[in-house]
């Protein structure tokens, strides 16, 4: 019932992640979009600050719940979608087009899983 | 193990989102979101269950003066089918539980209680009964669908004559027939705008949630959850067991002193209450000035000193603020007051701001 671009890969904390280049972009999977429910808030970090593999980057906030978003990469801010701090249901809209940051300088990635992979471990999360 | 509701199966058809709460698998939303949801409350009209709410009767020809003694309101005037909310205290003058009253005779009371208080109130009642009192927990053989929002008169008006359906604020019809199932339907809610709580028996409520849900659907009905009951109350300021209140909290500090009859001649922690005298805390409100959503639990501060905690707090759909309620020092609960919160190890700033949030009169 979820969608999992298979041209993406993918962290167990629902983090996925696309490289460009040398450049790493970073959003939240359609699964972790619906479980936390309607968006409203979206803390990120600036640009040019670093961020350590699966360590708490910033965090998505829906009206139930809060939530940390983990880096899938340790590295440099390159960019961030200033276009969530506005509009953070654009996460539930579309969450593989309204990506969170762009990393750069990436030092260090996590094992990524892929779409097949991710969709087996979310199943089995229930 | 969980417990169902007689409305499990339907809210497994509509896709609601299934989790545990207060010992029963209830909805926190249906597949429309929580936003959604709760405005639909504010501007048409929404559909709950909250079959998990506890119901004990108390019936005999000392019921009155058992409620009395138990309960913190003064039930003596009250006039049949009439609805009243009250505190029920502990010796020290903390909440056991709130809950709501119906007057149904003068040996017969009807009261509501939250899910989670059920048993050890069923308990305290049961230890402080008065002789010629005799109260049951029927809450397993009652249903209760809660439709509420401006257009839920409307809803009820295809489905029942007029002078079926209770007209005043916090009253009620014990006996009614929807498709020949039998109700008892009161002018009460949860979600600070006007509804009605429909009760009948367990084997009725799949019948009549499909029924509202139809008739329901030319005035935008749609199912409501968890999550949009809690926003709702949030924003009409309604306090909550376990977050405005609990067994340490008095209800004075909790800012429900029009619930505590002080006059009345003794009731079970009275003399706790007249002891602590003028309450030293408040309940306020709290709008956040940074970027950030206050939660429950988090710390407040004025001028490096500690002053209080939130209870409950979110982003409010239908004010569009980050909002929460808190318990705050006397002397700091002046509105206009910028105070800083503990947002998860940011410290935010927030202003004081009076209660409720949202009213529908205003």
């Amino acid at each position: 019932m979820f969608n999992y671009p298979k041209k993406l890969m993918y962290t167990e904390t629902h983090e996925w992640v696309k490289k460009e280049g040398d450049i790493y972009v970073v959003g939240i999977s359609d699964y972790a979009q619906d479980a936390l429910g309607d968006i409203v808030f979206v803390n990120l970090p600036e640009v040019d600050d670093e961020v350590f593999v699966q360590e708490p980057f910033g965090d998505v906030e829906s009206v139930k719940a809060v939530s940390d978003l983990y880096s899938p990469v340790s590295g440099v801010i390159c960019a961030v979608n200033e276009d969530l701090l506005d509009n953070p249901a654009l996460l539930n809209e579309d969450p593989y087009r309204n990506w969170l940051i762009k990393v750069e300088d990436v030092s260090d990635t996590e094992e990524f899983l892929d779409a097949e992979s991710y969709q087996q471990f979310c199943e089995s999360q229930g | 193990m969980e417990l169902k509701t007689p409305l499990y199966d339907v809210h497994v058809q509509e896709n609601g989102k299934i989790v545990p709460f207060a010992g029963y698998l209830l909805p926190v939303q249906y597949p429309t979101g929580v936003i959604k949801e709760h405005l639909a409350v504010r501007n048409d009209c929404g559909l709950f269950d909250v079959s998990h709410m506890g119901v004990i009767t108390f019936k005999g020809a000392s019921a009155l003066e058992s409620l009395n003694y138990i309960m913190t309101n003064d039930f003596t005037s009250m006039e049949v089918c009439r609805v009243r909310y009250t505190v029920m205290c502990n010796e020290n003058g903390g909440c056991i539980d709130d809950l709501i009253v119906y007057k149904f005779a003068s040996d017969y009371y009807f009261l509501v209680v939250n899910a989670a208080n059920r048993e050890k109130d069923y308990r305290h009642m049961k230890d402080n009964i008065l002789a010629g009192t005799v109260i049951e927990d029927i809450s397993d053989s009652v249903a209760i669908l809660a439709l509420q929002g401006p257009k839920a008169i409307e809803v009820l008006l295809k489905l029942l004559p007029i002078e079926s359906i209770p007209q005043k604020n916090y009253s009620a019809q014990e006996e009614v027939y929807i498709a020949d199932m039998k109700c008892m339907i009161s002018y009460t809610g949860y979600t600070g705008e006007q509804g009605y709580e429909i009760y009948t028996a367990s084997e009725n409520a799949p019948k009549l949630w499909q029924l509202l849900r139809q008739t329901g659907a030319d005035f935008n009905l749609i199912p409501c959850g968890l999550g949009a009951r809690d926003t709702l109350r949030l924003e009409a300021s309604m306090p909550l067991y376990g977050h405005e209140m609990n067994e340490e909290i008095t209800p004075l500090e909790a800012g429900l002193s029009f619930a505590v009859k002080m006059k009345k001649e003794d009731f079970i922690g009275k003399k706790a209450l007249v002891e602590k005298g003028e309450p030293q805390i408040r309940r306020v409100g709290l709008s956040m000035l940074d970027r950030g959503i206050m939660r429950e639990n988090q710390e407040i501060y004025l001028d490096g000193q500690l002053i209080g905690h939130t209870t409950s707090g979110t982003h409010l759909p239908y004010l569009q603020k980050a909002l929460a309620m808190a318990l705050v020092d006397k002397e700091h609960s002046e509105p206009g007051t910028l105070v800083e919160v503990d947002v998860r190890g940011r410290k935010l700033k927030a202003e004081i701001i009076g209660l409720p949030f949202y009213s529908r009169n205003k």
